[in-house]
């Protein structure tokens, strides 16, 4: 049993940290919180991190990585997370590093491993998926926008929902039905997509907490053949393939959270007493505490497992549904220890931890239904984990 | 990182959940549950003759110096299968107030007589504040030449019936600052001064009030410095934290396994009730639970043999055993409905010993207030 991370590890962390410290400016912290995505200030630190090759450092030497393991990309976004920098939907990553990156490298040509991996690593481009429907939502087989082969392309037609990040990343990671008659997770194709490409129209969506996803309609979209990734039919396979090797989330975001609501305790007096002096406050903060310590383990866990190509059938979905929950648990705590003041908005008089405690809770109901619901983790933990059969 | 256990890890394992397969069938527990003093011989004497009793001693006192990790395998699979022996009494509260403070005679005596099962121990801490802390230790001890006179009356003492020696935390010095002035000494079972009353508790787990009237022992018996006592008490509670951890998660996996293995089997409206997403989703959830409550546990043991600062760990470990054990528990008598409610399932043999372990050596809210001190609030 080892809980820590190596020597070589801690002293990543700790060069990542001290340029972190540096790099990550207000303009970055505010786009973050600004719900907009990847703004300019955040490609500019993407740039700079890519320049260092720490973006997607478990890519190979060949493609713009540094050939280390995936811990080393995990630490990032730990010090990421805790710098509130380079948010898009929180607790997803980026998408090219995370999710497509990885795909690509398994199933893609050459050609789109060269033509993609060395710019994703290097903070040039992101990708937006191109997943969820209307229709298919946790039911993602039920894809119904259509790619008909027409000589050298694919002409795909159709509308795509909640699909974050089309209006700031360069590509589309798209998912398109190309066999209607075979059933339906034997049909489904993976596209890039150039989002400049006449006949893609994209339209906001406001989500509760300010952030922007979209709506994307497709109209006889022409897309090269060589942008079709891996072979024909098998995109399913791909799309479900990566996701427990990949899917992190971190706690870093919740440890600084922690911070601030010591500190605030701490120098908040209430009838001339500080709060972090009445015994309920002090139950609250600890009890977050104590769930962050919990998740923290099962975050080491998940890591060690992925770091050793051991696919964790279950335990990234005991994972994904714990620390999003612990998320939302820790707005309520911050909200009680706040009183009054803890929804007031950041703009507002008396605001306090600028905003931080509403702007939070609005969020943290995404977290249990984006990236996979709790209610189908908890199906994949007794499924697949616990070996109880299918309904 | 590794979260893998070593080659002699998994023998332990093994080697003690395959013992206990065949040597402590659920019905044994039951018949202890009756028997009075509380305990089955033949376990623990096997259980010695294994070398387990010592495995965390050193070995120039009879042990065989293994390390936490080590010991919170063997105690997951005592606890897995709710084995009725007084290790956690003895070995934990007996065993190590010993090995941190007795002197070098002390331990020469005791240690190897402890890991052959030839002697049982247990701890009188708490008093009729039911308080883990130093303000609730008020048992008199008065010098009197060369002995000392106890007088005074300790609850909750467990296996105090069967205990050879009995660790007791009494008060030497009324000071303003309640931790300085506590004295640990080790009392004969058989001292005529000492008497003990059975505690009917809800998990029949053989908790005693023990009174101490003229009690004489010979300061030769103090364990530890004179007034030195609660630093001894702290670590052993850390130990004791721990080790009702590592026991307390046995048992939620053995839990969680039997709920599961009964959805799969029993069916209902024609199908497997473990088919059912209400079912499936009570499953998930105390597996959820089992995992994050593992590895708080595994996390304190791992900093303890590393030697490094574990006091906010192995508070974060029970705060959150304590809920989530208690959380499978109640998922479990849900899965089972009224089969699990009968006496002869062993369902609420775990719920039972669950609830009661919760508030061993400081429930939930002492240990989050140990938390919140560990922030620096």
């Amino acid at each position: 049993m080892d809980f820590e991370l190596t020597e070589e590890q801690n002293k990543f962390r700790q060069e990542v940290s001290a340029f972190l410290d540096k790099e990550v400016t207000e303009g970055v912290v505010k786009e973050s919180n600004s719900g907009m995505g990847l703004g300019p200030h955040a490609w500019e630190l993407m740039r700079k991190l890519g320049a260092k090759g720490w973006l997607a450092p478990s890519f190979p030497i060949e493609y713009g990585g540094l050939g280390l393991s995936r811990i080393y990309r995990h630490i990032l976004r730990e010090e990421l997370d805790y710098r509130n920098a380079l948010v898009t939907v929180r607790g997803l990553g980026l998408v090219g590093v995370d999710m497509v990156g990885p795909i690509i490298l398994r199933y893609g040509s050459e050609e789109l491993k060269k033509e993609f991996l060395p710019r994703i690593a290097r903070g040039e481009i992101d990708l937006a998926l191109g997943y969820t429907e209307p229709d298919a939502g946790s039911d993602l087989s039920r894809i119904a926008m259509r790619a008909v082969e027409e000589g050298d392309d694919f002409i795909i037609t159709g509308q795509k929902t909640f699909n974050t990040s089309c209006h700031f990343a360069q590509y589309h990671w798209l998912a398109a039905r190309t066999d209607p008659d075979a059933p339906a997770h034997k049909g489904i194709s993976i596209f890039i997509v150039d989002l400049k490409t006449k006949g893609i129209t994209i339209s906001p969506l406001w989500e509760m907490a300010d952030m922007r996803t979209n709506e994307v309609f497709y109209d006889d979209v022409r897309v090269p053949k060589e942008y079709l990734v891996g072979q024909k039919n098998q995109g399913w396979y791909y799309m479900v393939s990566a996701i427990d090797l990949e899917r992190m989330i971190t706690v870093r975001n919740l440890e600084r959270s922690l911070e601030e609501l010591i500190t605030y305790a701490k120098n908040t007096l209430k009838n001339g007493i500080p709060l972090s002096k009445d015994p309920l406050v002090r139950q609250k903060l600890a009890e977050v505490a104590i769930e962050i310590n919990v998740a923290r383990n099962l975050v080491r866990y998940v890591s060690w497992l992925q770091d050793k190509e051991i696919i964790p059938n279950c335990e990234s979905a005991i994972l994904k549904v714990f620390v999003t929950e612990v998320n939302q648990r820790v707005a309520q705590a911050g909200l009680e220890i706040l009183g009054l003041y803890g929804q007031l908005q950041k703009e507002s008089k008396y605001s306090v931890l600028n905003g931080m405690m509403e702007r939070y809770f609005r969020g943290s109901f995404l977290l249990t239904i984006g990236g996979g619901t709790s209610e189908i983790m908890r199906n994949i933990i007794a499924i697949r984990g616990l070996g109880l059969p299918r309904g | 990182m590794d979260f893998s256990f070593t080659e002699e890890q998994k023998m332990i394992k093994d080697a003690v959940r395959d013992f206990m397969k065949k040597e402590c069938p659920s019905d044994l527990i039951r018949e202890v549950e009756q028997d009075d003093k509380g305990y089955s011989r033949e376990l623990w004497r096997k259980m010695a003759e294994l070398g387990w009793l010592g495995l965390i001693f050193p070995v120039e006192y009879g042990g065989s110096g293994g390390d936490e990790i080590g010991l919170v395998v063997l105690l997951e699979e005592i606890g897995r299968y709710l084995a009725p022996v007084p290790f956690l009494q003895t070995i934990i509260l007996g065993g190590l107030s010993i090995l941190y403070a007795g002197n070098e005679e002390h331990k020469r005596e005791f240690l190897p007589k402890i890991s052959n099962g030839e002697l049982i121990l247990t701890m009188a801490l708490t008093e009729r504040d039911l308080s883990y802390d130093a303000t609730g230790i008020n048992v008199r001890a008065i010098r009197k030449g060369k002995n000392f006179l106890i007088n005074g009356a300790k609850l909750f003492v467990p296996y105090a019936n069967i205990a050879d020696y009995i660790v007791c935390a009494t008060r030497t010095k009324d000071v303003k600052k309640k931790e300085n002035g506590v004295t640990l000494f080790l009392i004969d079972g058989k001292n005529p001064g000492v008497s003990c009353t059975e505690l009917i508790t809800m998990a029949f787990d053989k908790q005693y009030e023990v009174v101490f009237e003229q009690a004489k022992i010979s300061e030769g018996n103090m364990v530890g410095g004179y007034g030195k006592g609660w630093e001894i008490i702290k670590r052993v509670l850390e130990q004791a934290t721990i080790a009702q951890c590592a026991l307390m998660i046995g048992g939620a996996e053995m839990v969680l396994e039997m709920a599961v293995a009964y959805a799969k089997k029993r069916t209902q409206f024609g199908h497997p009730i473990g088919s059912y997403q209400a079912i499936q989703h009570r499953c998930a959830n105390m597996k959820i639970d089992l995992d994050g409550a593992r590895f708080a546990t595994y996390e304190s043991a791992w900093r303890l043999d590393r030697g490094l600062p574990c006091t906010k760990e192995i508070s974060v470990a029970k705060a959150w055993v304590n809920q989530s054990y208690n959380r499978i528990c109640a998922n479990g008598h849900q899965i089972f409905g009224g089969t699990g409610l009968m006496k002869e399932h062993d369902m609420q043999l775990y719920s039972r010993r669950g609830k009661a372990a919760e508030f061993l050596w400081g429930d939930t809210s002492f240990h989050r207030e140990i938390v919140a001190q560990q922030l620096g609030i």
